[in-house]
């Protein structure tokens, strides 16, 4: 099962922290906790990955969906510390070709 | 995992060799001594269509070499989940029901779908009388390219968390076993998709309109799933979700990278203009446009360094923006001229004809950079471009598309990109479900044509043979089912030649001679025999008739598809009739051009008597030439049994 536990740092980015598996069970979940998190009006989101055991395509396309849901609002999702799994399917998707991977959740909106 | 070498498998490549040799002993000897070169207008194209069917029965023989008969399936997990889709658009609502309640009974633990893109409010509350569930296209996808029952079935996935999908036509009713004899296969955690048969249990005795492809659901998928490439054929397949969405985020990452440099690109000529055209402007307008300038050359650099994409976009958005605000308040007057222009691209785009994928960009691109922006005006249309193209696919409804949408068909291509993923594929051979077949020849020449035009497509947008991650033989295996729609040509060349023998003597090859019979009727007989094996008794002479019959549905498939990859023109593919009344009489019509096939040989035979009579031609040609007529004749009664059905159900009706 995934639990997913939201925050906000202080420069008013919010951060969402997916904890356990992002499957295709969980990935609508996700989904919909960004649009709302979107409406409610933080537009930059950093999803923590520190925290995710696994990730699989549907996962994927749920960080897909939240990058054009944020980036429509005028804002940008990030990702952050992925663990070897997730960096692999990254690779495998070439989805890292489009979002980078951040080391820190808190600096991925500071770091440039 | 090698089919075993069994006996059979053993004889069967036997015959597949010599059948092999003396197709190639044939047809070089044809290349090389006996093309009658006086008449080349008629000789070459023989010869090369010839050439064709040769190719066509090496292809053949290649997809049997590795026949597989997969025999009793594993059994299913225990835990799986299962999406049941029931696709629909007009169909009616009794038909779609009665798969839907089918659907509800198969007995592994799923969860049946019906997939409304009609959007029809009875069938909503039809469904949840009954307890199934329903979905509509989502609200994002007004206004955007819907793409057919691809766009369906991506809607749907994003939708729905099944660990697998068994895809259902509305017509095509499923066996309550239908899961318990598929999902083992999927213990092979590479396998993507699970083909069954087709099978239409409303076919006439004869099956005049060459429904039933006992071939194809038989022999050829057998063969090729003996090589790994057993095809997706849109309904009565299991497949995995893990591959669709891996196959939805790799196509995703791939269509980005071609919109932001086409976005760049055009963003770039535009500034040039502008800049160029600096007349009396402010000096911050002339600072925002260099700003923006360099911004799109960093932008194109960090592409081509690697950066991510997502970052370069961003970056690229707060520049502009950035100077976009730097000048707000210098230039006023231009900027409302200009944004009324913005507003009428904006309308533009929105009004894209759904299903035209690649136009995008093409006309909104061509007008930007047309028209005399003033430098905020050049500004603010960068934005609009970067906008349009931005990570976020605005021109599409969802940024991720599952199944591919590159063809008016969307299983070739989708398999095609699994496989070139590395999944792997199966065929079971089981009846699984029992489907509807068109009743009358119109709808069926609709639904060839629509499959010809399908293949066509993919094989000129992604052609197999240069697809990377695809084996030789796969590659060859969607090669063989791309190239057999070539076969209309040729039978235009098999209807001419004789023709032309026995109305004015034109020969196309240098002499009916034994040195040509010896080599030509071995290879033909051999290759009949290895119908008859690899068939096993099923009838499969109605497809055969079929495959050269619908010559003129080839052909136009060929056309039709050609420019429609290449100049963008609409498939203009005939509207498949709701009602009976517009066929009375008229059928003929439909096969217009195959009776005048058939008159034109008849009239030829009865020319070529008298230009026997008066020696014009000799008795061995006349021979050998009716002969040929007759089995073109043959062949192409096949439409006058098909029209003969027709009038006996309308008289029926």
């Amino acid at each position: 099962m995934i639990e997913f536990s939201t925050r906000t740092a202080e420069s008013g980015v919010a951060i969402i922290e997916p904890k356990g598996r992002l499957n295709m069970v969980a990935a609508p979940r996700l989904r919909e906790l960004i649009e709302s998190t979107v409406e409610a009006g933080a537009t930059r989101i950093v999803i923590d990955l520190s925290a995710t055991d696994f990730i699989d395509s549907s996962g994927l396309g749920a960080l897909i969906s939240g990058l054009k849901c944020t980036r429509q609002a005028g804002g940008d999702l990030r990702i952050a510390q992925p663990n070897a799994q997730i960096e692999t399917v990254l690779s495998l998707t070439n989805l890292n070709r489009v979002l980078k991977a951040y080391a820190s959740a808190e600096g991925a909106f500071s770091a440039q | 995992m090698k089919p075993d070498l069994t006996r059979r498998i053993i004889a069967l490549r036997v015959l597949i060799l010599i059948a092999a040799l003396l197709g190639l002993n044939y047809i070089i000897w044809r290349w090389m001594f006996s093309v009658a070169w006086p008449a080349w207008y008629i000789a070459v194209p023989l010869v090369i269509a010839e050439t064709y069917s040769l190719i066509d029965s090496l292809l053949f023989g290649l997809t049997m070499w590795r026949l597989r008969r997969r025999g009793e399936p594993p059994p299913p997990p225990p835990d799986a989940t299962v999406d049941v889709f029931i696709t629909t658009y007009n169909e009616p609502l009794e038909l779609v029901l009665r798969t839907a309640e089918a659907a509800q009974r198969i007995r592994y633990p799923h969860t049946t779908w019906i997939l409304d893109d009609g959007a029809r409010p009875d069938l909503a509350a039809a469904a949840e009388a009954r307890g199934i569930r329903y979905l509509v296209r989502a609200s994002g996808w007004t206004n955007k390219p819907r793409h057919a029952k691809a766009g369906n079935l991506s809607n749907a996935l994003m939708q729905t968390d099944g660990e697998f999908i068994l895809i259902l036509d509305a017509d095509q009713v499923p066996k309550p076993e239908i899961l318990d004899r598929t999902l083992g296969y999927f213990e092979d955690e590479r396998m993507a998709l699970v083909q069954t048969p087709q099978y239409f249990v409303n076919v006439p005795e004869g099956d005049p309109l060459g429904s039933q492809a006992p071939l194809f659901y038989g022999p050829i998928q057998e063969g090729k799933d003996g090589w790994n490439a057993a095809y997706f054929c849109g309904s009565n397949a299991v497949l995995r979700r893990e591959a669709l969405m891996q196959l939805g985020v790799t196509g995703y990452v791939k269509a980005v990278e071609t919109d932001i440099r086409r976005a760049l690109r055009a963003a770039a000529k535009v500034i040039d203009k502008a800049r160029a055209d600096l007349d009396g402007a402010s000096p911050q307008s002339r600072a925002a446009l260099d700003t923006v300038r360099s911004a799109v050359r960093t932008a194109q650099n960090d592409l081509r360094d690697g950066r991510a994409f997502a970052e370069v976009t961003y970056d690229f958005q707060q520049q502009v923006d950035a100077a976009a605000r730097e000048v707000v308040d210098a230039d006023v007057l231009s900027m409302r001229a200009d944004l009324e222009a913005i507003a009428e691209l904006s309308d533009l785009a929105d009004d894209r004809e759904a299903g035209a994928e690649f136009v995008l960009d093409e006309t909104a691109h061509g007008l930007l950079t047309q028209r005399e922006w003033s430098p905020l005006g050049a500004i603010e249309s960068v934005r609009a471009i970067i906008r349009a193209v931005d990570v976020g696919r605005e021109a599409e409804a969802q940024p991720m598309l599952p199944i591919s949408t590159i063809s008016v068909t969307e299983d070739m291509a989708t398999c095609m990109r699994m496989h070139a993923q590395g999944w792997r594929s199966a065929f079971h051979n089981e009846i699984l479900a029992h489907g509807l077949a068109p009743e009358d020849l119109k709808t069926m020449l609709t639904q060839r044509l629509r499959w010809a035009q399908g293949t066509v497509q993919v094989m000129l947008r992604e052609n197999p043979l240069v697809q990377r991650g695809l084996s030789a033989a796969q590659r060859l295996m969607y090669w063989a089912t791309m190239w057999s729609y070539l076969a209309g040509f040729a039978a235009v060349i098999y209807i001419a030649a004789p023709v032309l023998y026995l109305t004015f003597g034109i020969m196309p090859v240098q002499a009916w001679s034994v040195d040509f019979f010896i080599r030509l009727i071995p290879f033909l007989l051999v290759n009949q025999l290895m119908f008859f094996v690899v068939s096993r008794g099923t009838p499969t002479w109605r497809g055969q008739q079929y495959n050269l019959a619908l010559f003129p549905v080839w052909i136009k498939a060929c056309y039709t598809a050609f420019r429609n990859v290449y100049f963008n023109k609409p498939l203009d593919f005939a509207v498949t009739p709701k009602t009976r009344q517009d066929s009375q009489g008229r059928q003929w019509y439909l096969v217009r051009y195959q009776l005048l096939a058939m008159v034109i040989l008849v009239l030829a035979a009865l020319v070529g008597i008298v230009n026997l009579a008066t020696g014009l031609i000799s008795p061995l040609g006349f021979w050998v030439n009716i002969v040929w007529i007759v089995f073109d004749l043959a062949i192409l009664s096949v439409v006058i049994q098909a029209l003969r059905m027709n009038r006996q159900q309308e008289g029926a009706a």
